[in-house]
């Protein structure tokens, strides 16, 4: 195929990289303290790249420059989800710091940045793409968990964000120089052809896989490379932390499904073993250490990793279309995490005021007397991150244990639903303290109409898509092509 | 009988979803409309009651199919469906569900003064996903009406309990649903074989005896816990003691039924089998329920204590019941004798959803007046009270199984289908008999009888028009059963006659 022709299938991408120099641009001319034109044209990129990749669904699966490059169902979706989830971020965002005067244009453009990071490594086909895509968005984020230059906290966390992100960067592309050289290829399906046939070098691909899987495991925030998640989580400002639990999530899922799936799917009972361990692992030290934090955000960065940990545990299925199973689980429970947890820390944007965080748990007391609507979507939060029905969490995790009870790990999703079980109690606590706990003078929400009825429909999106969870499940087998 | 138009009336749909929209209604009415809100939901309660009551003189009590069935697709992708309908089994259940609910709101009219719209929110829309569980016939969307179903409550006693009610809940929560969770993995396990959650095909699905077995664990690990059955029955007396008076009454009367309702819809039917196999561990577990739990609430301090104990030993005979029918079968007993032990335990969770409600219903009663629920402050009440004294004494006596009551009839089925078992079950399962009346009327010499104890209960009131009309309302349906209980029997009948046939065959391919 002509590279002329080919460009046509990266169209998202060259789009949302000229929108985003173009909002740059416009942002250093502007001098509106608001940046109502940098956040306007930033929305308006991610809702065009967003219809673009939809306008691109129809051509089904295309592998373009040499192979380095794939548009499929699965990225289509990925990529449309990516960048509503951080339109929707934005929008938290831009209410979070006008408050706070600390609005700067560079955070909607280093968002773009990372959202491009991100398309990159959904659509990525081979080894080196992922590997761009990836530090494309890690250096955006990096830069933007240290927004708040004025902040002590920011700083550590952006500081600790990046030297252990440059390490697990390091450990990854280590793993794939290995797999690299042993296979003498970058391209992931030439990768997996050469995996089938090939069975002496098993070892030295072991190796390759092990630090690999680590690279993975640190980006979806697992255990036990989970040490700077609850740090970033509490230092960044909290629009920050927002952004880093949705989006980045679903581009880490990209690179595990890509990277494990796409590429080494010959060599899946070697990480299905590993990916149990490490299932397991963050769900225990998630949910358990969530149990003790005094922090709102601390506790979410755990129960992040609880999360991560259930993910996994959808990822581990891989496609087994004879039977049935597939990773479409982790697909669905990854759209669904992002929803649920982009409503807790917008709950979080809402309750805090000019000059103070809502981030720690007292500062939750007694909400459901100041102010009954806002509590009880709070609560639709806590019961669905918790996976009760009649909740979107709820279905997320009944779709994953579906998965693996399907291909026979039934001990595993009887731990799994032992350590939700646990998880539950935290989040009760939350809606303890909101509902059973009196002050004397509850806390008042200040927050703008705009922000209110954004955090509310948010809650409703919860609810909604637990009576009617059908369309989504749909959306996400047939994506994976069952 | 059913005129056309009756027939394409969705009447569950109506009964789930009219309460629950109810009490969204009211939540959306705010604090400041306080007595509309009341109005409001005692309309929707009386409406629900009455519509339920319908659906009970439209059931036909001769078919064995399922009937009033709605079936919609719920998830296409994976055979997921909102499937409802009802039996003999479940009519009786969703009466008394509506029936309690109703009193529940009766009840609170005054007692409760804070967040009133939401207290009452959250009873009507606990009402709907009752119902719900008891109308479902795929499992999932059991499941679903099952779990949700703990949102409300946990408010209910986290917000308007005593002062320990935040352990209370929590525990309640916690313990409910680490139980119910493995009722999710084992219904994904059969669902991996066949690829369908509807209630009917999990019946035919053929499993061998290892499969049933682990799958009876699990079913049990979330029935026993909501029955409760000893020993993970401890969550029980303190979400009691804590609870509002409300909150009391619906856990005792719905709450403990779904245990045994879950029994009998999923253990029996879908894992015979194992259920046999272990009838003889379940009658034990029964058994020590029963006398054990006797003499605990022998014990008790508390009035709201000592009836959540003898609500665990009641419901020891429900238990013993279900699986005393596997001895009968084995020893080659006629399936209706079986099923009598089954009709015993029913009749037994009507009952004692009646009177255990109507005692906690008292037990508020005073509460209202003292603010205390220790024996020891009472003394003499029936100087005071003497209309009150007298409703509590029924309520007692039926407690205490006095034939003429409903107390009376469950129990003395269950012991009559033991004997045709084993003579020593039936003799130590009447022990109750004698411990109930025991700690019943024990508790209710110390409290309404002798001298007036203190200043306090010489003041008292004696009970309110309101409070007469709901004990009133309580006792009518307690005697009735007692005396004439052949409506409620024939109108479970067919249903566990061809329950039992189905139980009686092995499932085992």
């Amino acid at each position: 195929m002509l590279i002329t022709a080919e460009i046509l299938f990266v169209l998202p991408e060259l789009a949302l990289l000229g929108l985003a120099c173009l909002t740059l641009v416009c942002d250093v001319f502007s001098n509106n303290p608001n940046r109502r034109v940098t956040y306007w044209l930033a929305q308006v990129s991610l809702l065009g790249v967003a219809g673009l990749a939809l306008y691109l669904y129809p051509v089904g699966t295309v592998a373009v420059f040499h192979q380095h490059y794939i548009l499929d169902p699965l990225s289509v979706a990925l990529k449309v989800t990516v960048c509503v989830a951080s339109l929707l971020v934005f929008a938290y965002s831009y209410h979070y710091f006008r408050q706070r005067d600390l609005l700067q244009g560079e955070y909607f453009v280093l968002g773009l940045f990372a959202v491009l990071g991100m398309l990159v490594m959904i659509s990525a086909h081979s080894l080196l793409t992922v590997y761009l895509g990836l530090e494309l968005m890690s250096l955006a984020l990096y830069a933007m968990v240290a927004m708040n230059r004025e902040s002590g906290t920011a700083a550590e966390a952006a500081m600790k964000y990046f030297v252990l992100g440059a390490l697990a960067s390091g450990l990854l592309l280590y793993g794939i120089s290995i797999v690299y050289g042993v296979s003498g290829t970058l391209v992931l399906p030439e990768l997996a052809a050469y995996l089938e046939a090939e069975t002496d070098n098993r070892i030295m691909f072991l190796f390759g896989l092990v630090f690999i899987i680590v690279g993975i495991a640190f980006k979806l925030g697992a255990a036990p490379f989970h040490s700077w998640v609850p740090d970033v989580y509490e230092g960044s400002p909290t629009a920050v932390t927002l952004f880093l639990a949705t989006a980045p999530k679903v581009a880490a899922f990209a690179m595990a499904i890509r990277l494990l799936i796409d590429g080494m799917l010959p060599m899946h009972i070697d990480w299905q073993g590993m990916l149990v361990i490490l299932a397991l692992l963050s769900m225990a030290v998630g949910n358990i250490i969530a149990i003790v934090q005094t922090n709102i955000k601390r506790m979410l960065a755990y129960s992040a990793i609880a999360h991560a940990g259930f993910l996994i545990l959808g990822i581990l299925p891989g496609l087994y279309v004879e039977q049935g199973a597939s990773y479409a689980g982790a697909l669905f429970y990854v759209i669904a995490y992002v929803i649920m947890s982009m409503g807790a820390f917008g709950f979080i944007i809402l309750a805090g005021g000019k000059d103070h965080e809502a981030d720690r748990l007292d500062d939750l007391k007694g909400l459901a007397d100041a102010s009954p609507w806002f509590a009880l979507v709070m609560l639709l939060f806590m019961f669905s991150l918790a996976g009760v029905p009649p909740f979107l969490g709820f279905w997320a995790k009944w779709y994953v244990l579906k998965e693996v009870v399907a291909i026979g790990y039934i001990w595993l999703a009887v731990l799994a639903v032992v350590f939700s079980v646990i998880g539950a109690y935290y989040y009760l606590r939350i809606i303890k303290l909101m509902y059973f706990e009196q002050v004397e003078t509850a806390p008042r929400l200040s927050a703008d109409t705009g922000l209110r009825v954004l955090v509310s429909l948010n809650g409703l999106a919860v609810l909604a898509l637990g009576f009617a969870p059908g369309g989504l499940m749909e959306i996400c087998s047939r994506v994976v092509g069952l | 009988m059913l005129s056309p138009l009756f027939q394409s009336l969705p009447l569950l749909s109506l009964l789930i979803w009219a309460p629950i929209l109810g009490g969204i209604f009211v939540l959306m009415l705010g604090e400041r409309q306080q007595e509309a809100a009341r109005l409001f939901a005692l309309v929707v309660s009386i409406l629900i009651f009455l519509l339920s009551a319908w659906l009970c003189y439209l059931f036909d009590n001769t078919a064995t199919l399922m009937q009033f069935v709605e079936h919609t697709v719920w998830i296409d992708t994976f055979n997921i469906n909102y499937h409802l309908g009802v039996d003999g089994i479940s009519v009786p259940l969703i009466l008394l569900t509506t029936f309690t609910t109703a009193l529940v709101v009766i009840a609170c009219w005054t007692v409760i003064q804070t967040r009133v719209t939401q207290y009452l929110a959250a009873f009507l829309i606990l009402e709907g996903l009752m119902i719900g569980v008891f109308t479902a016939l795929d499992a999932i969307l059991f499941y679903f009406f099952w779990e949700a179903m703990l949102i409300p409550m946990f408010l209910i006693i986290g917000v308007w309990g005593g002062p320990r009610r935040i352990y209370a809940t929590i525990k309640f929560f916690l313990y409910t649903f680490l139980g119910s969770v493995f009722m999710l993995v084992a219904l994904l396990y059969m669902y991996s074989k066949i690829g369908s959650f509807y209630l009917f095909d999990l019946y035919r699905l053929p499993l061998s005896l290892a499969e049933q077995q682990w799958i009876f664990i699990a079913f049990l690990l979330a029935f026993a816990v909501k029955i409760p059955m000893w020993p993970v029955h401890t969550w029980l007396p303190d979400a009691h003691v804590e609870a509002p008076t409300g909150g009391s009454v619906i856990l005792a009367a719905i709450l403990l039924k779904m245990g045994g309702y879950g029994f009998i819809r999923f253990s029996l039917p879908i894992t015979p089998d194992a259920s046999a196999a272990m009838a003889g561990f379940m009658i034990v577990l029964s058994l020590i329920a029963i006398v054990y739990i006797g003499f605990v609430a022998l014990a008790q301090q508390d009035m709201k204590k000592l009836i959540a104990y003898s609500s665990v030993s009641h419901m020891g005979f429900v238990t013993l019941g279900f699986f005393i029918m596997f001895s009968i079968l084995e020893q080659a007993g006629s399936n209706t004798d079986a099923a009598m032990g089954l009709a015993g335990a029913m009749m037994q969770m009507i009952s004692h959803g009646l009177i255990s409600a109507a005692l906690f219903l008292c037990v508020g009663v005073m509460y209202d007046r003292v603010h205390s629920r220790q024996i020891a402050d009472y003394g003499g009440v029936a100087n005071t009270m003497p209309v009150f004294a007298s409703f509590m004494m029924l309520f007692a006596m039926a407690n205490a199984g006095l034939p003429g009551t409903s107390g009376f009839i469950g129990e003395f089925m269950v012991i009559l289908s033991s004997f045709k078992a084993n003579a020593w079950v039936a003799v130590l399962a009447a022990t109750v008999l004698i411990l109930g009346a025991a700690y019943t009327l024990w508790m209710y010499k110390r409290v309404i009888f002798g001298d007036v104890a203190n200043e306090q209960v010489a003041a008292l009131q004696d009970v309110s028009l309101r409070e007469v009309s709901f004990l009133l309302l309580l006792a009518v349906p307690v005697l009735l059963l007692g005396l004439w209980p052949a409506p409620l029997f024939e109108l479970m009948d067919v249903t566990l006659r061809h329950l039992v046939e189905h139980i009686a065959q092995s499932k085992i391919n």
